[in-house]
This record gives C-alpha cells, sequence and structure tokens, in this order.
C-alpha cells in the first residue's frame, strides 16, 4: 500500500480521536473527505502513476474513503448519543413536595348544597322553579290557609314593606303560584305536578350563632289523583337518602303547620351516630330535619285543585342548616358575613 | 308542659305498660316530649316518719338543737338539727343513716362537737317543694318507721311536653286530655271526672250576672262559703310542685290544679266584689291593678270582668288586687268562663303579660268544659272541706255556640289518603277511644267531632285522617312510590343560566361566590362614603339600620371586598342576588335579579383589571348566547361610580348591565393602593337574549390572505365597523394586532383574515376590499399610517 494513503490513514484516525463534538467532526469530514480534503486530494496525485498503480491506488483510497466516512459516521452516532446524554445530566431535579399553587375560586356553600339538591329532585322528575323574594301577603299567608289573627303569623316575624308586600318568610309562599302554573296539566292532561323551589327567606329577628334573618329553604310539593301518606314517607326516605348519600332511616311525629293536614315533623335517624344515640342528637338517635305533611284542602283550592279530586303532599327543607351539617358550619351568620377566609374553601362538591 | 304519670293515672290505668314507651309512643303520635323525663323520688331513699321525744338547747350553738328522735326502731337516735321548727311531740320526715337524698347517703357525722345519727328533712330536701324554712310537720296519726313514699305520692314520671306542638290542640292543656291520648294509644278505657251533680242547688238563687260582650263565649258562676281549710293537701302541692306550680293557699291551688287538670282556668272572688257581674269592654282607657300588685293601661278592646262599672278582672288573664280573696273573705263567687281566642290574645300581647290562664285561652278553649270544671272544682273541694256550703244555683250564659262538626266520609278516602289498607274496625276503635261519635254503615261513616275538638282543631275530612293515623302510628306504616305517568322535565332557562355562570366564574376565572343581605347596611355604606339611595323601605325592621332596601348589589358588595382586603392582593367576588328597583303601576315592588362582579387587585393596573372583567363578561356572552357584547358611555349617577370608563353593556342591541371603576373617594377607603372595578349584570334581561345557535363553517382548503393595516385613531370600533359594512364574504376575521402611540396620535394595526371556499385568492379582490376600507375610514378622519 501506498505510504502515503497508510500515514493519511494514520493521521485521520488522530485527527478523529481528538474530537468531541459535532462541529469538529464536520470540520475533519471536509478536511479528509470535501472537494479539497486530503482524501480527495490523493486521487488528484495519480496522474503520474501507471495504470496498474492507478488501479491498485485507486482501491485503496477508495478503501480509505469508505472506512473514512463509516468512521465519521459511527463517530457522528457517539457524539449525538453523548450530546442527548450531557442534555438528560444537565435537567435539574423538581421539588415537587413544593405547595401546590391552586389559585382557585368559590362557590357559596348554599349553591353547592343547592345543587346537589336539585340533582336529586330533577333525577325523580321534579322541575326546580324559581321564585321572587318579596311576595304579597296572599302568597305567604292567606293562600296557605293562614288568615289574619292566625297565631302562625306571631310565630314568623315577618318583614314587611311600606307597600304592604313583605319579604318572604317561608319558601312555601311560592306554592300557590306554582299550582296555578301548573294545573292545567295536571287536570287537562293528567301530568303530575312535582315541584322544588329552592329560595332565600327572611325573619324579623335578633342573629347569634343559631340564628339568621335571611336563610335558605328548599320547598318540594307533589299533586296527583291518589298521593298518600305512605308516598310520603316514601319519597322523604328516598330522597333524604340520596341528598346524604347514605341510608337514611325517617320517622313521622305530628306537627301543626297550617298548610298541611296531616302535618309532620320529619326526624332522620342521626348522621353521626346513626340512631344509637349520641350528643350530637341528644342521646335521641333522631335529629329534627323538617316539617312536611299533605297539602291542606283549602291550599289546594286556593291553587285552583279539587282538593276532592287530587291529593298531595309537601315539605320544607332548611337548605342552610343542611349545609350547616353537611359542613360542620357552627355560626350560621358566616355564611352570610363574606368573609373569604371561611368561603373560600368551599370549592366544587359533586 | 309539665305532665304527671301519676295524675294520668288518676284517669286511665296503665297496670303493667312500659310508661317510658307510652311516653314516647305520645311523642310520636300526639305531641312532641322533652329528651328529659324525670323519675321524681327515684333519688330518695329510707326517709321514714319519726317522732320528736326531746329537744335539747345545743351548747355550742345557738341554731342548732339536740334532739332524741323515735323512727319506730324500737330505740331512740340522737340527731343535731338546725331546723327552727322543732319541738317535743312533733313528727317529721327522718333521713336514717343510710338514707340517700340525692347524690348524699346519710352518715353519723359530728355537729359542733356532738354526733348526729340522721337528718330531718324539710319539703326542699324531699324534693316536693322549694319550702326550705322548716323540717316536716307531719300529722300525728302517722306511725313511727312508716316510708315517707308510703305516706305521700313522692314516685312519679314527670314529662314535658313542647307548648309550641299543644298550639292546635286546646283539649290538651290539662291531664285529663292528655290521659285520653294515653287510653287511645294504649287502648284502655278513659275514667269519667268524678264531679257533684249541680243540679241540686238549682233551687238556690242565681248570682247577678250578665253577659254584656260578644267577645266573651260562655260564663259560668257559682258562689260557696264556709270554707275553714286554708292549706291544700300534700298530695296535691306534690302535683303541682312537679308540674312547675308553687303551692299558695287552698284556693289558689285548687283553680291551678283544676286548670292543669281540665285546662279550664277559673278564678275565685270575694262574693263581696262582685255582687253585679258585668262582662264588658270600656269606652275610654284606664288603669288598673291586677293581683301581682302592677298597675297595668287598659284600653277600649280589652274585655273586663266587672262588678257593675267597676273592673274586677281582666277576662281570661288576671284577676285584679281589689276582687282577690283576703282573710275575712266568706263566700266566693267562682268563675269558669270561655272567651274569644283571638281577643285574648290580642290583649295579651298590649298589656305584654301572658300568664297560665291566657296561654290557654288563646287556643280557642271548649265552651263546654265551664260547667263540669265547676262540678269538678265542687268536688275537689268538699272532698278536702266537707264543711263548704254551696249557696248559689249555677248561674250560666252560653251567649255563643259552636256548632256540631259532623263530617261523612268513605272508607276508599281514608284508603286514599293514607295509601295503606286500615280496617274499619281499627277506624271506628280509633275514633271513638278519642271521644269522636261514630257511625258506620257499610263503608260510609259519620262522625261526630267532640265538643273540646271542634273549636278550631277538627273540621274537615282531612282532619279525620290525622286522628286515624297518627294513633295507627306512623312507623306502621308500609311506605310505597307513586303511580304516575313520565313527562319531560324541562330544566328552566334562567336557573340553568346562572349554574353556568357560576360555573364559568369560579372555574375559569377563580372568583369566590359570595352572599349578602337584601338591605342597604347603613354604617358600612357610610363608612365607605357609599349613598344609601332612597328606595323601598322595611316598616319593620328592629335594627334601624338595615331599614331600605338595596337598588343595587354592587355597594354591599364593595362592603364585603372592604372585609377582604386583607385576604390576597388580587381576588374577586361575585353573587347573583336580588334588588328591588321601585314600584310598578299596581304599587308592587320591581324585583330584579343582578349579577355584580367586582374584582380588586393591588398588583394590577386598572387597564388589565377592567379589560380582565370586560373579557370575563365577553366570554359568559360568547359560552351562554353565542354573541358579543357592545359598550356605551354611561353618566355616573351613583356615589359609587368612577365617572370614566363607566359604560353601558349592550347585547343584542339590549341592555343589560354597567361597567365600570369604583369612585376614588370610596376605592381609597377600602384600600389606598388597591384598583377596583366592578360590572353588574340584569340577569332576567340576559338570560331572555336568544342564544344563537353554533354557526358551522367549513374551512377553506386554499390559502388564506392575511392584510395588516395601521390607522391613527382612538379606538377600534370604527375600524371594526368600517370592515364589518363590507360585508364581504371573503373576510374570515378581524384582530387587533398592536396599537402604538407617537406625536401623530394613537394607531391601531389590525389584521384582517381572508380566505375563498373554492379557489386561491388573488391579490386584486383583496386590495379591492382593503381600498374600500380604507376608502370609508378616510371619510370619516382616519387616516392610513404611512
Amino acid at each position: 500500500m501506498d505510504e502515503r494513503i497508510v500515514s493519511l490513514k494514520a493521521q485521520f484516525e488522530a485527527d478523529l480521536s481528538k474530537i468531541e463534538n459535532v462541529a469538529d467532526l464536520e470540520g475533519i469530514r471536509v478536511s479528509y473527505l470535501g472537494k479539497k480534503g486530503s482524501i480527495t486530494d490523493l486521487l488528484k496525485g495519480m496522474k503520474d502513476l501507471s495504470n496498474e498503480e492507478k488501479k491498485a491506488f485507486g482501491q485503496d483510497v477508495n478503501i480509505l474513503k469508505n472506512e473514512a466516512t463509516n468512521r465519521i459516521a459511527e463517530k457522528m452516532q457517539e457524539l449525538k448519543e453523548k450530546e442527548i446524554e450531557k442534555e438528560i445530566n444537565s435537567m435539574p431535579s423538581f421539588d415537587v413536595s413544593m405547595p401546590a399553587s391552586l389559585d382557585r375560586g368559590s362557590y357559596h356553600p348554599i349553591t353547592l348544597v343547592q345543587r346537589q339538591c336539585e340533582a336529586v329532585f330533577r333525577s325523580m322528575g321534579f322541575n326546580v322553579e324559581d321564585y321572587s323574594e318579596v311576595v304579597t301577603d296572599y302568597e305567604c299567608f292567606e293562600a296557605l290557609n293562614i288568615p289574619k289573627h292566625h297565631p302562625a303569623r306571631d310565630m314568623q316575624d315577618t318583614y314587611y314593606l311600606e307597600n304592604g308586600q313583605l319579604l318572604k318568610s317561608h319558601t312555601s309562599a311560592a306554592q300557590n303560584a306554582i299550582y296555578k302554573k301548573y294545573k292545567d296539566a295536571l287536570i287537562n292532561d293528567g301530568t303530575p305536578i312535582k315541584a322544588i323551589f329552592p329560595g332565600r327567606c327572611f325573619r324579623n329577628e335578633a342573629t347569634d350563632a343559631c340564628h339568621e334573618n335571611t336563610f335558605f329553604q328548599m320547598e318540594g310539593v307533589m299533586v296527583d289523583k291518589d298521593i298518600s301518606i305512605s308516598n310520603l314517607i316514601f319519597f322523604m326516605k328516598t330522597m333524604l337518602s340520596e341528598v346524604f348519600r347514605k341510608d337514611i332511616n325517617v320517622r313521622l311525629r305530628p306537627g301543626f303547620f297550617p298548610f298541611v293536614e296531616p302535618g309532620f315533623e320529619l326526624d332522620i335517624s342521626c348522621l353521626i351516630c346513626g340512631g344509637e344515640g349520641c350528643p350530637s342528637c341528644k342521646h335521641s338517635g333522631w335529629l329534627e330535619l323538617c316539617p312536611c305533611g299533605m297539602i291542606h284542602p283549602e291550599v289546594l283550592k286556593a291553587g285552583g285543585i279539587d282538593p276532592e279530586e287530587y291529593t298531595g303532599f309537601a315539605f320544607g327543607l332548611g337548605l342552610t342548616r343542611l349545609a350547616m351539617m353537611k359542613y360542620g358550619v357552627k355560626d350560621i351568620r358566616d355564611l352570610n358575613g363574606g368573609s373569604l377566609k371561611s368561603l373560600s374553601q368551599f370549592t366544587d362538591d359533586e | 308542659m309539665f305532665l304527671s304519670m301519676n295524675w294520668i293515672s288518676d284517669f286511665v290505668d296503665l297496670t303493667g305498660l312500659d310508661k317510658l314507651k307510652l311516653i314516647n309512643q305520645f311523642s310520636l303520635s300526639t305531641a312532641e316530649v322533652e329528651n328529659e323525663i324525670f323519675f321524681k323520688g327515684s333519688d330518695i331513699s329510707g326517709i321514714v316518719v319519726a317522732e320528736i321525744m326531746s329537744v335539747e338547747d345545743h351548747p355550742n350553738s345557738k341554731k342548732l338543737h339536740l334532739l332524741k328522735v323515735d323512727a319506730g326502731d324500737g330505740k331512740l337516735t340522737d340527731v343535731v338539727c338546725g331546723a327552727p321548727n322543732v319541738r317535743v311531740g312533733m313528727k317529721t320526715a327522718f333521713a336514717k343513716v343510710g338514707a340517700q337524698i340525692g347524690d348524699i347517703t346519710i352518715a353519723p357525722r359530728p355537729l359542733a362537737g356532738f354526733d348526729s345519727f340522721g337528718m330531718c328533712c324539710s319539703e326542699k330536701e324531699v324534693g316536693i317543694s322549694d319550702d326550705h324554712s322548716g323540717i316536716m310537720d307531719l300529722p300525728a296519726e302517722l306511725i313511727n318507721g312508716t316510708d315517707i313514699k308510703d305516706v305521700y305520692a313522692i314516685d312519679d314520671i314527670v314529662f314535658e311536653v313542647d307548648n309550641k306542638s299543644l298550639t292546635n290542640r286546646p283539649d290538651l292543656w290539662g291531664h285529663y286530655g292528655i290521659a285520653r291520648e294515653f287510653a287511645a294509644l294504649a287502648g284502655r278505657e278513659l275514667k269519667p271526672l268524678e264531679t257533684v251533680d249541680l243540679a241540686q242547688y238549682d233551687n238556690l238563687p242565681k248570682v247577678d250576672m250578665k253577659i254584656e260582650d260578644p267577645l266573651c263565649q260562655r260564663y259560668s258562676c257559682l258562689q260557696v262559703e264556709n270554707i275553714t281549710k286554708s292549706v291544700s293537701p300534700v298530695n296535691m302541692r306534690i302535683r303541682l310542685y312537679y308540674c312547675g306550680m308553687r303551692g299558695i293557699n287552698l284556693l289558689a291551688d285548687l283553680t291551678n290544679y283544676l286548670m292543669l287538670e281540665m285546662g279550664q282556668p277559673m278564678h275565685a272572688f270575694d262574693s263581696r266584689k262582685v255582687e253585679k257581674l258585668r262582662i264588658k269592654r270600656f269606652d275610654k282607657p284606664f288603669t288598673f291593678t291586677t293581683l301581682d300588685e302592677v298597675e297595668r293601661n287598659i284600653d277600649e278592646n280589652t274585655l273586663m270582668i266587672c262588678n257593675g262599672d267597676t273592673p274586677v278582672a281582666i277576662a281570661g288573664i288576671m284577676g285584679g288586687l281589689d276582687s282577690e280573696i283576703v282573710d275575712d273573705t266568706t263566700t266566693l263567687t267562682l268563675e269558669s268562663a270561655t272567651f274569644d281566642a283571638v281577643s285574648i290574645r290580642k290583649s295579651t300581647v298590649r298589656l305584654a303579660h301572658r300568664t297560665d290562664a291566657s296561654m290557654r285561652y288563646e287556643k280557642c278553649l271548649d265552651p263546654q268544659m265551664t260547667v263540669p270544671a265547676i262540678a269538678r272544682f265542687v268536688k275537689l273541694l268538699t272532698d278536702i272541706d266537707s264543711g263548704v256550703q254551696v249557696v248559689s244555683s249555677l248561674t250560666d250564659e252560653e251567649a255563643f255556640k259552636y256548632e256540631t262538626i259532623k263530617l261523612d266520609f268513605n272508607k276508599s278516602f281514608v284508603d286514599r289518603y293514607t295509601g295503606i289498607e286500615i280496617s274499619n274496625e281499627t277506624i271506628v276503635k280509633t275514633l271513638k277511644s278519642l271521644g269522636f261519635g261514630v257511625e258506620l254503615n257499610g263503608n260510609d261513616f259519620s262522625v261526630v267531632v267532640p265538643s273540646w275538638r271542634a273549636t278550631k282543631d277538627v273540621t274537615m275530612k282531612a282532619d279525620i285522617i290525622e286522628e286515624i293515623t297518627r294513633i295507627y302510628g306512623y312507623d306502621n306504616f308500609d311506605i310505597h312510590t307513586v303511580k304516575a305517568p313520565l313527562s319531560p322535565v324541562r330544566a328552566d332557562i334562567e336557573k340553568t343560566m346562572e349554574d353556568r355562570i357560576k360555573d364559568i366564574l369560579v372555574k375559569r376565572y377563580s372568583l369566590h361566590e359570595l352572599h349578602s343581605y337584601i338591605w342597604a347596611y347603613y354604617d358600612e355604606y357610610k363608612a365607605l362614603g357609599i349613598e344609601v339611595e332612597d328606595n323601598i323601605k322595611l316598616v319593620s325592621a328592629t335594627n334601624p339600620n338595615i331599614e331600605t332596601i338595596r337598588k343595587s348589589i354592587v355597594p354591599t358588595q364593595l362592603c364585603q371586598v372592604k372585609y377582604n382586603t386583607s385576604y390576597s392582593s388580587d381576588f374577586g367576588v361575585f353573587e347573583i342576588g336580588r334588588t328591588l328597583n321601585g314600584l310598578d303601576e299596581n304599587n308592587l315592588c320591581i324585583e330584579n335579579k343582578k349579577l355584580a362582579i367586582t374584582l380588586f387587585s393591588k398588583t394590577k393596573s386598572m387597564e388589565a383589571l377592567y379589560f380582565g372583567l370586560r373579557d370575563m363578561l365577553a366570554v359568559i356572552t360568547d359560552d351562554l348566547k353565542h354573541s358579543s357584547l357592545t359598550f356605551e358611555k354611561l353618566e355616573a349617577t351613583h356615589s359609587y361610580q368612577h365617572p370614566i370608563n363607566l359604560n353601558a353593556i349592550y347585547c343584542d342591541g339590549k341592555l343589560i348591565g354597567e361597567i365600570g371603576i369604583v369612585h376614588p373617594v370610596i376605592s381609597k377607603k377600602i384600600d389606598k393602593k388597591a384598583n377596583i372595578v366592578y360590572a353588574e349584570i340584569d340577569v332576567k334581561a340576559f338570560s331572555a337574549l336568544e342564544n344563537a345557535s353554533i354557526k358551522y363553517a367549513e374551512p377553506s382548503r386554499f390559502p388564506e390572505m392575511e392584510i395588516d393595516l395601521s390607522f391613527i385613531s382612538d379606538t377600534f370600533a370604527p375600524i371594526a365597523k368600517a370592515v364589518e359594512k363590507q360585508n364581504c364574504p371573503l373576510i374570515k376575521n378581524i384582530s387587533v394586532v398592536d396599537t402604538y402611540t407617537d406625536e401623530n396620535g394613537k394607531s391601531i394595526t389590525v389584521r384582517i383574515l381572508f380566505a375563498h371556499p373554492e379557489r386561491t385568492l388573488t391579490g386584486d379582490e383583496v386590495k379591492e376590499v382593503t381600498d374600500a376600507v380604507i376608502a370609508e375610514l378616510k371619510a370619516n378622519g382616519i387616516v392610513l399610517k404611512q
């Protein structure tokens, strides 16, 4: 083999071994294999050789050229791998134990509880109604079989407005409008009235940790041809089990409310002890939850529904109380207090 | 109201029954019983009758005495006693060594140097009254060593019923009515009340009595004399005490006893003071001193019991001081009456004086009870004091009569209401046990309501359902769902929209939902410099600070922002709540539902904050209505509005709200360094907007062309308008890529995107449009920046 080839090969190997990056490697490629590269130059110097020698020399140069090309490719691969490895190793390790930055908003707890209740009732075919906060004396009392001078009007100290209207003292004030809205469908098409109406209520009383002048209730009514006490108990038990997401026992006690007859106080088995008795149910195993009953015939009549033909039940859930029970809010005033330190804690709760 | 099981057992034999279970059943079927049940007498034992055989002064004490007592155990016991009423031969209650009084076990103990082997007890120590003035002075005939519990009815079970749960049951304000419920629940007989036959006095003269006012429904009276006893029997006093009343004297105790037994309030007058009983109202107000020695203002609406024209008692509430029984009273006039319930309630409220009697009268007592109450009173009185003489005939005027209520219904009515099968036999038995007259003909019931339930309580068929079902027991109900046709439940648009607005604000913008009150808070508004704007007011607010209803949620929200300035340097709050905005033509309040948002920031520029809020509203509008907003400058009219950048918000040409910066005076009071912006949207107006459907446009498969144009203009609106005016289908979008202000003024660079659905655009057709835009703007004085 020609000496020049041998020495160039040695030189190439020596140069290649010093290369540490892709740019230098490219330099080597150009200086050996480029148009003016050393190996290419060797071919240019063949013109002085005999044909025999040319052939042998040419073959050797080509071998060198191929070898050099492969060596450069190998080196390139090696360098790329090194660079990836270097990039990998240069990545810092993050401290995932650092506190998360949530920057999230919040719902009012009443909204959360209200949504949960609404979802349960919607799933059972109830319409969700909205009603005004200012109502007439008729809606709040007369239409509910609470005539003037009735003691029930004493029981709820009402906020009357200058024009004789009032801030509704209970969501039952929406009953009359609901009956009138749906009675035609009931009478003409046989579509039962099934509706709930969550809303804000007002009572003129001094506030403390357990009393608020502004609070939320949710009224529910169902009217059809043969709605019975048995149905009422069934629905209350089923709905409350859904609302609390566990099997709830209910019991009824007689309760007097002018707009129902018979009227009941509904107790549920204590959510804490399940009925065994604990401090939160005063060791009775029961919690008084909501008034309910069969809609009073006069109330149906006022809504344009014949009580001889139709019966129905009604109930009133205290949404504010439910929210307090559910989230362990001890001071009712926190709900309207507007402090973000307490209220920003209520994120989504589905 | 406290109730004694001993007393109830006078009228119904409950032998062999679990009394606690019965009380619980009563709570579930009749009226709520408070949790705590009192086992009277259970905490005392070992107290016996003992005779004091000798009394010596204690050498070391002025108060103490050294006694020797005979407790019937064949020996004398040494006792050191501090009671002032000790005397030789007296019989008293004696707690022997080993006896139990509450938590104390009696043991021998030294008292001032002498050992005492037991304790003589006062009534208070035995737990039968508050009397602690001396030890009990027992009748001499009692045998020493007899257990005190065998002498008096000390053991009893007492429970309390919440008065509120008896509001609609006038018949349950005495033990006899309660006993009727227990009889029905236990399936046992109710015994008749023992009374005297008043007809035997019919020959005696009448009392001069006349009802001169329709507010008196019935007035019954009777005169008695020759009452020699003044102290009530111990067992009677124990019952009164257990039921929360203090013993006073025989007559007062008897009237109280009768009230607690039958629910009928009674009053005893000195007959000399009521020679001419008249029941009436007066034309003019006057003052009257009641027997509690309080002078009270009586007005022309208050019914009075009078002697001729002199008032002697406030009807149904309290007797007068002057007509009270005194020491030299020889003849009594007993009153047993009923009055109009509403009138009594109103008088009670006016006088601010509620008594045990008025509390009962307010519930509509049964007028048929007045005469039996007198007959029962005379029976009890003569049993105690056999020398008593009745000196008048029963004088009874019935000015008002409730009509007998008869209700007819069919078994199917009961079935429909209950949803379960309750047999005819059970229905008849239940109603009869409660005193209803029942006739059954096949499946047809005819029921007569007893007078004590007929004053307001049971008036219609549905009331009968309650009677049947509550005694049947709601726990015994078989429960089942309804049969009803399926029909779609359509969600209310406004309600759904509210929920979605809340979701966007909470989830996308991290805002916090708050609730505030519907009225203006005067103090807080004043502190921030917010004017309380005239609006409809509450007439009955106990707190004058909250008299005026708010017109806007923004001021109440600013008050809440003020509490929260330390919460974070940047936060936003929102509320969907109500406002009242004047009266309509029918004099009814105009109630609006509004969404208010306030953003507070110490880090963002006012502009960034303002645009952040504007974009929130734009996103809500785009998301819920697939529509966009436009704005128009608004004149400031409220104290909280900054006059600059106050804009009315429109959607589809309809006014839906406003957006603005909080007035610097208020803003600085909230926080000196913070920027505060707000928006208020009329939720009803917004929800009423048409919801534009999504219009799908297939993207062009040919290259799009973007043209950037810079105009010298203060606002973007005219540029957008000029582009829109071309009404060119090739224009797909217009956006702002830069704004820049130099010596020529503000310039805005807009980028217009062109595309053709079916072919590559030509430069000429695009240029034609842009030239038209440039020309249009030039005509309006807006030139292209060179």
